[in-house]
């Protein structure tokens, strides 16, 4: 201690304590600081397996830098540029087979799944490493029984219900486009559509929904699907329009056939 | 010749004869032979054939018919007894599997089918009885003049005269007025509890919202700037949570404290938040009342009322579910489709001090759909 007294007033000692606080501080900071969202585990050979993957499967609309690229047909653009949308956006796209997209249209389609989930992490390690975005979620994070459906459902209903129908059997947006049904969607998949929002869908990011708070979302969609359906035919659960489609085919149906019987001579 | 006296009865081709007796028609008797030339009136051509059912003229048939409606009651009857014993004796949680629609109560179908039954095997015999058992003669009512003869309109008046002198009615007009004045004055009494219970009027309640503030004494709103809460977790949103394309539902901090009319308060208060890029933004208006491309709307159609929440974070239309009514949020929320009228209210915004968005004012007009006095407070 008494050394380090004697050298208090060498010259050097001020930008020596400096260089100390900025280190301190710089590690407390990357302690502390909320980590931007990474894959993990992802390996340099993953990424480079990846870009091929995307130059062969992906470049010709998101150009060969996933800069994006446009038609040159107005401000049309063939595909967005991909840096910053995350691995998640690239598990959710390639995972829910809506990419590689089959044919232009108002709305990317679920579809068959094009490549293995090997082939998917590989391109979202090398979309990941473009720029931070957010990551694909841990099993835990989308593990329903993990989560508590009472509370999911409030947010739910606030949140998600207007346009995915309070029963998660989607609905229609304008000019073309919907919502798609919930029902049979992989966990990882609806938390990756909150966190990136694909197409028509608005973010909602970890700070507007908590990862926990999603996790209360799957519970929800998950208790819903799994519900046993004791009570008649729901008729895709889109309420008033195919319930009154039945009724107004049948119970009119029903009610002519009826007339007519009355109506006709009985000789 | 007019409607009554062209009917067959009334006219020389036809001889009513019969087993049916004089007063009845033979249906093959109405008919005239024509002469080629088109006639001046047409005549009358009666009914068609008369075709006997097979009940009416073969003993076998008719029984046969008999015993139809009678299963028809038999099987209402059993209908009725089996739903009194699927109502004691199947188990409420028991399912069984219906081809079409899956798994299902039992006891639902079991309820449904028996009743269904039971309703429909008295309808359908009824139906069956009139059609096949019943009477099926066609009888012709003929018509009456309403009017009474001139003795007894004549009778009538005097009675009315003969009661009006004798009530001194004529003589005395202080009870015709009074009378009169106190008959249409009875019902006022009737009538206003009814107009009075419809309760107050509404005053400002439709123009402001929870976003003004709480009411001073001498009814002005205090406008105190209120942080804006996620709906339903109820906690403050920083400006920096809200990232481009994201959408938070949004009440007012201190909503839930109330007490009472809580959801009507939440109705007139509730908003949508969405950040744009602040460069596709085409109001000026729009960019200076959010913060730095945040905007917040009220989320209450301005057609009906519905909840205008589904937000395209790509094309920034905001679609209503009830009408399709389509709110562009680049232009200031202007309605671009639909039967809505006006542009949604905007809620002016801005950051506090820790970084929270909170309202800069209250919403500037009422929400929701439009009403008489709207615009007048």
């Amino acid at each position: 201690m008494n050394a380090l007294a004697a050298r208090r007033r060498h010259p050097a000692a001020i930008a020596i304590l400096l260089m100390l606080g900025l280190l301190v501080t710089g590690f407390a900071y990357a302690a502390v600081a909320p980590q931007p969202a990474q894959a993990e585990s992802s390996t340099a050979q993953d990424v480079t397996a990846g870009k091929q993957l995307f130059l062969a499967n992906c470049a010709s609309c998101h150009g060969v830098n996933a800069e994006g690229r446009v038609t040159g047909n107005g401000d049309k653009i063939a595909g967005p540029a991909l840096a910053g949308v995350g691995a998640a956006a690239v598990d959710f796209q390639m995972g829910t087979g809506r990419m590689p997209l089959r044919e232009p249209g108002i709305q990317a389609e679920r579809g068959d799944v094009q490549f293995s989930q090997k082939e998917i992490d590989q391109v979202a390690a090398y979309i990941a490493s473009l720029a931070p975005g957010p990551a694909v979620p841990s099993e835990e994070d989308v593990d329903p029984t993990k989560g508590d459906p009472g509370a999911g459902g409030e947010l739910f209903r606030v949140n998600c219900a207007m346009c995915h129908n309070a029963a998660g059997a989607g609905g229609a947006l304008t000019r073309g486009k919907y919502a798609p049904s919930l029902m049979g969607v992989e966990p990882k998949h609806i938390f990756e559509a909150m966190d990136t929002g694909p197409q028509s869908m608005p973010v909602f990011n970890d700070n507007n929904i908590e990862p926990k708070d999603k996790r209360d979302i799957i519970a929800f969609l998950t208790a819903i699907d799994e519900a046993p359906q004791q009570g008649g035919h729901a008729l895709g659960s889109l309420g008033p329009v195919t319930e009154g489609w039945f009724a107004w085919f049948f119970g009119l149906g029903l009610l002519v056939a009826a007339a007519v019987w009355l109506g006709q001579k009985s000789a | 010749m007019n409607e009554q006296d062209s009917h067959p009865t009334g006219s020389s081709e036809v001889t009513p004869t019969g087993e049916f007796g004089s007063g009845a028609v033979r249906l093959d008797q109405g008919h005239v032979v024509g002469d080629g030339g088109i006639p001046e009136r047409f005549q009358n051509p009666g009914f068609a054939p008369h075709i006997h059912r097979g009940a009416d003229i073969d003993h076998a048939a008719a029984k046969r018919a008999e015993r139809t409606v009678g299963g028809l009651f038999l099987l209402s009857i059993l209908g009725t007894l089996g739903f009194i014993v699927a109502y004691f004796a199947i188990d409420p949680e028991a399912t069984i599997f219906v081809p079409g629609i899956g798994q299902n109560k039992a006891l639902h179908i079991a309820l449904g089918v028996t009743m269904a039954l039971s309703l429909l095997g008295i309808g359908f015999g009824a139906v069956q009885w009139a059609k096949t058992l019943m009477p099926d003669e066609e009888e012709v009512e003929m018509r009456h003049t309403m009017r009474s003869g001139p003795e007894a309109r004549a009778d009538f008046v005097s009675i009315l005269d003969d009661g009006a002198e004798s009530s001194h009615l004529k003589r005395r007009p202080l009870l015709k007025y009074t009378l009169g004045g106190a008959l249409g004055l009875f019902a006022v009494p009737v009538v206003l509890p009814v107009l009075g219970g419809l309760g107050p009027m509404p005053g400002d309640d439709l123009s402001v919202s929870y976003w003004n503030g709480p009411k001073e004494e001498d009814g002005t709103y205090a406008n105190t700037p209120l942080r804006l809460m996620r709906d339903p977790q109820n906690t403050p949103i920083k400006a920096s949570d809200v990232t481009i394309g994201s959408v938070f539902h949004v009440m007012p901090d201190g909503l839930l404290d109330l007490e009472e009319h809580l959801l009507e308060a939440k109705a007139k208060a509730a908003v949508l938040l969405m950040r744009l890029d602040p460069d596709i933004i085409t109001s000026q208006k729009e960019k200076d009342w959010g913060y730095e491309g945040i905007v917040a709307y009220s989320k209450i159609c301005t057609h009906v009322g519905c909840p205008v929440g589904l937000y395209e974070q790509q094309t920034h239309h905001l679609l209503c579910p009830c009408h399709q009514s389509t709110f562009d949020v680049t232009q200031d929320c202007k309605v671009i489709f639909g039967p809505a009228k006006r542009p949604l209210p905007q809620l002016p915004i801005t950051v506090d001090d820790e970084g929270y968005l909170i309202s800069k004012g209250p919403f500037k007009e009422a929400v929701g759909p439009s009403f008489w006095e709207r615009g007048s407070v």
